[in-house]
């Protein structure tokens, strides 16, 4: 028998990746291993539209197409170890799975506080649809509403939980809102929208403690401020769901190291011919900035990468010559996007680069799109509405010669 | 043969990353928002899918 080609971690990036190798011809079998008990399905809306209504899984489920129709999808199965040598995984039921390649795709976990009175109800983190329908059922009308981190997923419940009534202070360390990546001037202008809906912030400042005894009632920050809280949600940033590939010598710091291919790499240097590397998890290059490897947290890649590996692994399956295709670039165009009420921001490239940042078009109070520079040469564009002109940007971003 | 294009407006929030798969199909017009042709040949398959994998809000759908 064949043996399959098994996916560990059935999200986005997994099911990309099944596409990808039947849109490249594979036809043989496709194994996808996930921990959670649903079918893919779309996070970015977890934070924001579908929070304010009724969170489902058919709400935020990705279309599934006949061509990936045979996959065998093993749902609630967490994988527990790989051994990469064997060609094998095994779950955490003891259940030994060979491959003939692997892909991994297991994407972040949130990074939690860590507090002396820890154990209570009432503190949240958002990545899962099981996260997303937990905090929806708390964020009721004039719930107090702590936000522990000012990133993105952070900003966008804030300006949920707004939406939906809350009242909602803000608490982090850095000195505005989302200042990295977007810098400054667009941070200050975000904190104002925010506050203009009467959203509390309280910069600088981080939580050292909770209060109450099974509930939170409330937080200590380190100033020795109570702030009253009934939900506290902690959006501090994600760790690498990389602990199941230990003992593999593979390079795993911050995220699975990875060459061009997407193929992961070794300690020693070395790719490895038949273990991918999809998604959030992925650590690789990109030529269009510089050749230094990084994660980056946004919806376009688990889908660029799916695409890389499917071309690669089709081919190298069918036993043709890669070493062409092997030799190509990855050099995926970072894009993301944010919905805070009215504000609607897109952007490209890897703003956090940039040492300067210019106003290009428009005003801040309104709409207006921002250029992210490195030594002069464009490495972000950024914009509050004004799509076509930040969509025109995106010829900025190719490799060089 | 012919494909057919709904895209829920209601979920569009017209980002315009569709334009950059099918352009032939899809438009931004000189107000940002998304216009698009409901009816394409069978030859546009491919953008089309392409597009639906990279809309953020999932809003695309081929009606068979
Ligand atoms: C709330 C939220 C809002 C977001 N908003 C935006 C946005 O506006 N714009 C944007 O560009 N990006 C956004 N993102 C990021 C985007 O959703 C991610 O980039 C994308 O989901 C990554 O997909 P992935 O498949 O690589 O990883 P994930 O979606 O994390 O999937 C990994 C899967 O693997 C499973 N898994 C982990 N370990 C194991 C194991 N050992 N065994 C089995 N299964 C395992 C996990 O449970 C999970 O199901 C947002 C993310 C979140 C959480
Ligand atoms: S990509 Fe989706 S959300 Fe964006 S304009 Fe196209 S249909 Fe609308």
């Amino acid at each position: 028998m064949t043996k399959p080609v098994v996916i560990v971690g059935a999200s986005m990036g997994g099911l990309r990746a099944a596409e990808a190798l039947r849109r490249f011809g594979y036809l043989g079998p496709i194994t996808a291993i996930g921990d959670e008990p649903y079918a893919p399905y779309n996070r970015p809306p977890l934070s924001k539209d579908v929070l304010k209504g009724e969170v489902s899984h058919e709400a935020v489920a990705f279309p599934q197409r006949p061509a990936t129709a045979d996959v065998n999808w093993v749902l609630g199965t967490r994988v527990a170890s790989a051994d990469v040598a064997n060609s094998t995984v095994t779950d955490d039921t003891g259940l030994v799975h060979p491959f003939s390649a692997l892909i991994v795709a297991t994407g972040l976990r949130p990074k939690r506080l860590q507090v002396p009175n820890g154990g209570l109800a009432g503190r949240h983190a958002v990545r899962t649809l099981d996260d997303a329908i937990a905090l929806r059922a708390e964020l009721v009308p004039g719930a107090n509403v702590v936000i522990l981190g000012a990133g993105f997923i952070g900003c966008e419940v804030a300006a949920t939980a707004t939406l939906l009534g809350c009242s909602v202070t803000v608490v982090a360390p850095g000195s505005h809102p989302i200042n990295r990546p977007l810098g400054r001037t667009l941070a200050a202008e975000i904190k104002r929208r925010h506050e203009a809906e009467g959203v509390k912030f309280r910069m600088k400042s981080t939580v050292v403690d909770l209060i109450g005894e099974d509930r939170v009632s409330g937080v200590i920050l380190d100033s020795g401020e109570v702030l009253p809280c009934d939900v506290f949600l902690e959006a501090i940033g994600s760790h690498a769901n990389t602990e199941w590939l230990e003992g593999n010598a593979l390079d795993l710091t911050d995220g699975v190291l990875t060459d061009g291919a997407l193929r992961a790499v070794t300690t020693g240097g070395g790719s490895v011919e038949n273990v991918f590397v999809v998604g959030d998890v992925a650590r690789f290059a990109n030529p269009i900035f510089d050749d230094v490897p990084r994660r980056v947290e946004h919806w376009n890649i688990p889908t660029d990468s799916a695409k890389r590996v499917g071309q690669v692994l089709a081919a190298q399956l069918a036993g043709e010559n890669t070493a062409t295709l092997l030799s190509e670039p990855f050099a995926p165009i970072p894009s993301f996007w944010s919905d805070q009420y009215d504000i609607h921001l897109l952007a490209f490239g890897l703003l956090g680069l940039a040492d300067e940042i210019k106003l290009l078009h428009g005003e801040i109070k309104g709409d207006c799109v921002f250029g992210y520079y490195r030594e002069s040469k464009m490495v972000g564009v950024a914009g509050i509405g004004m799509r076509s002109t930040v969509q025109g940007y995106r010829s900025e971003f190719k490799l060089e010669g | 043969m012919t494909i057919k294009i709904d895209v829920d407006m209601a979920k569009c929030q017209h980002y315009g990353q569709c334009v950059f798969e099918a352009p032939n199909i899809f438009r931004l017009n000189n107000d940002d928002k998304l216009e698009y042709t409901a009816v394409a040949d069978d030859s546009e398959r491919a953008n089309v899918e392409a597009a639906v994998d990279v809309c953020p809000m999932q809003a695309i759908r081929i009606v068979e």
